[in-house]
């Protein structure tokens, strides 16, 4: 019960530092796996140590001790944790259950409102080409999903520009990216210290599909300009939407990041426009050791409490 | 979805005067004023919505403007108002004002293209004009 129960509560932190580069720096696929299996898995073990942290006090209340038959002169009131970092985390604990229940309902809620559209879009094809001059295109999750493409956007891509949207759409829904990015935000809305991961997951499903495109189209060049051609086009004919935008960037915060660092376009183009990234392997290494030493603090502090629960145990007989 | 049912129930709420307006329009095929839409829509026999005012009419009107369903043109001192979009082009349009409104239903899309902030315009032409002349 003592640095074993910390270290997986900073550990995300640590993580969130590397989730930038690392978006940036491995294969997206990988990288994308591997963001959202740590951000998952050190989420578990920092919400396990704030139960554990929680619980070594909770069992030193009188009656709880009584009904765990545990002897109290051997859990002691002055064995760590403290009574105020107990309570802290018994507070953050409610408060990550609160708001992981209330992500999973919206996020719920916007899936299934998703799918519904993706079933009531007409025609029967995969994509669907709506009347409007303002270029968009996203892919529907569903069963099957579906992808829709404006008129203007068509209008401003040429024909091999076209395929390629659609490619990197295609990849998001065969590859289930929304998934990711779901398991992502969960996680980090357990623990808040992981939001850079989350987001880092959105951009390295964006990056996937552009591979992926670029291997359908046979040329990563292509894809680079049409991501530019189709962003230039949706920003000349939607600025209405900067308005929202730079609300939502006030409140997260954004705004400073925003002049400190391109947004996910600029970057995905100049990827694209780079060398393919190579294999990392020390580097994936070193984010699975990370995960490691998290899961194996974690077990070790659960060891902890559960040897001095089975020795007040074994005194309260005595 | 805009296959509404012209005649809805009594308590009725805007989405469903809304689409009671626009499929009025859609059945007319020409710019109708406040007026010719309120007659279509009290007047009959079996009319969708009897007891709606000219006022609350201009209302659902502009607001359907305001959320980019309809055109309109000035004809003396009103509008009169047509419809802009097809029914994919509609369901389309209810799809992007929902996103604006809810973050989380942004997040399950997704958008091809992210959202240009100004720098981020001005540095996209950066790189792209720099690989167009490295290409050339």
């Amino acid at each position: 019960m003592r640095l074993a129960v910390y270290l997986p509560l900073v550990l995300p932190a640590l993580f969130a530092l590397l989730a930038g580069p690392l978006s940036a720096r491995l294969d997206p696929r990988h990288a994308t796996w591997l963001l959202t299996g740590a951000a998952v898995a050190l989420a578990g073990c920092s919400t396990l140590a704030l139960g554990l942290l929680a619980a070594a006090a909770a069992v030193r209340i009188p009656l709880v001790a009584s009904l765990g038959h545990w002897s109290l002169s051997v859990l002691g009131p002055d064995n760590p944790p403290g009574l105020a970092v107990a309570l802290l985390a018994g507070i953050l604990l409610g408060v990550a259950a609160l708001t992981v229940s209330g992500f999973v309902i919206r996020r719920y809620r916007a899936l299934a409102g998703a799918y519904r559209e993706a079933r009531c879009l007409p025609g029967r094809g995969q994509t669907v080409v709506v009347q409007d001059e303002a270029a968009d295109a996203y892919a529907l999750p569903g069963r099957p999903g579906r992808i829709v493409v404006t008129a203007g956007m068509l209008a401003a891509l040429d024909e091999p520009g076209r395929a390629a949207l659609l490619a990197h759409e295609r990849a998001h829904l065969a590859g289930f990216h929304y998934l990711f990015t779901t398991a992502a935000r969960l996680a980090a809305t357990a623990s808040p210290l992981l939001r850079p991961a989350a987001r880092a997951v959105e951009y390295t499903v964006e990056r996937w599909a552009d591979e992926r495109a670029a291997k359908v189209v046979g040329d990563r060049r292509l894809v680079a300009h049409t991501i530019g051609r189709a962003a230039l086009a949706a920003k000349a004919n939607r600025p209405r939407r900067a308005i929202p935008a730079a609300l939502g960037a006030v409140f997260s915060g954004a705004h400073v990041r925003a002049h400190a660092r391109p947004g996910p376009v600029p970057r995905r183009v100049a990827a694209l426009l780079a060398p393919p990234p190579p294999r990392r392997l020390v580097l994936l290494a070193a984010v699975l050791a990370l995960v490691a030493l998290a899961g194996i603090c974690a077990l070790e502090a659960a060891n902890d409490l559960q040897d001095l629960l089975s020795l007040a145990s074994a005194h309260h007989y005595h | 979805m805009p296959h509404a049912d012209p005649r809805p129930s009594p308590r009725r709420g805007a989405g469903e005067l809304e689409a009671a307006v626009l499929s009025v329009l859609w059945q007319a095929g020409r710019a109708l004023s406040p007026g010719e839409v309120q007659q279509a829509l009290t007047g009959q026999a079996d009319a969708p919505a009897p007891e709606l005012s000219y006022s609350t009419v201009v209302t659902i009107l502009s607001r359907l403007h305001a959320k980019k369903a309809l055109d309109r043109r000035r004809d003396g001192r009103a509008f009169r108002y047509a419809p802009v979009a097809d029914e994919a082009g509609l369901a389309a349009r209810r799809l992007a004002a929902m996103l604006d409104k809810e973050p989380d239903r942004q997040a399950v899309l997704s958008r091809f293209v992210a959202d240009l902030s100004e720098s981020d315009e001005a540095l996209l032409r950066r790189v792209l004009a720099d690989d167009g002349a490295q290409a050339s």
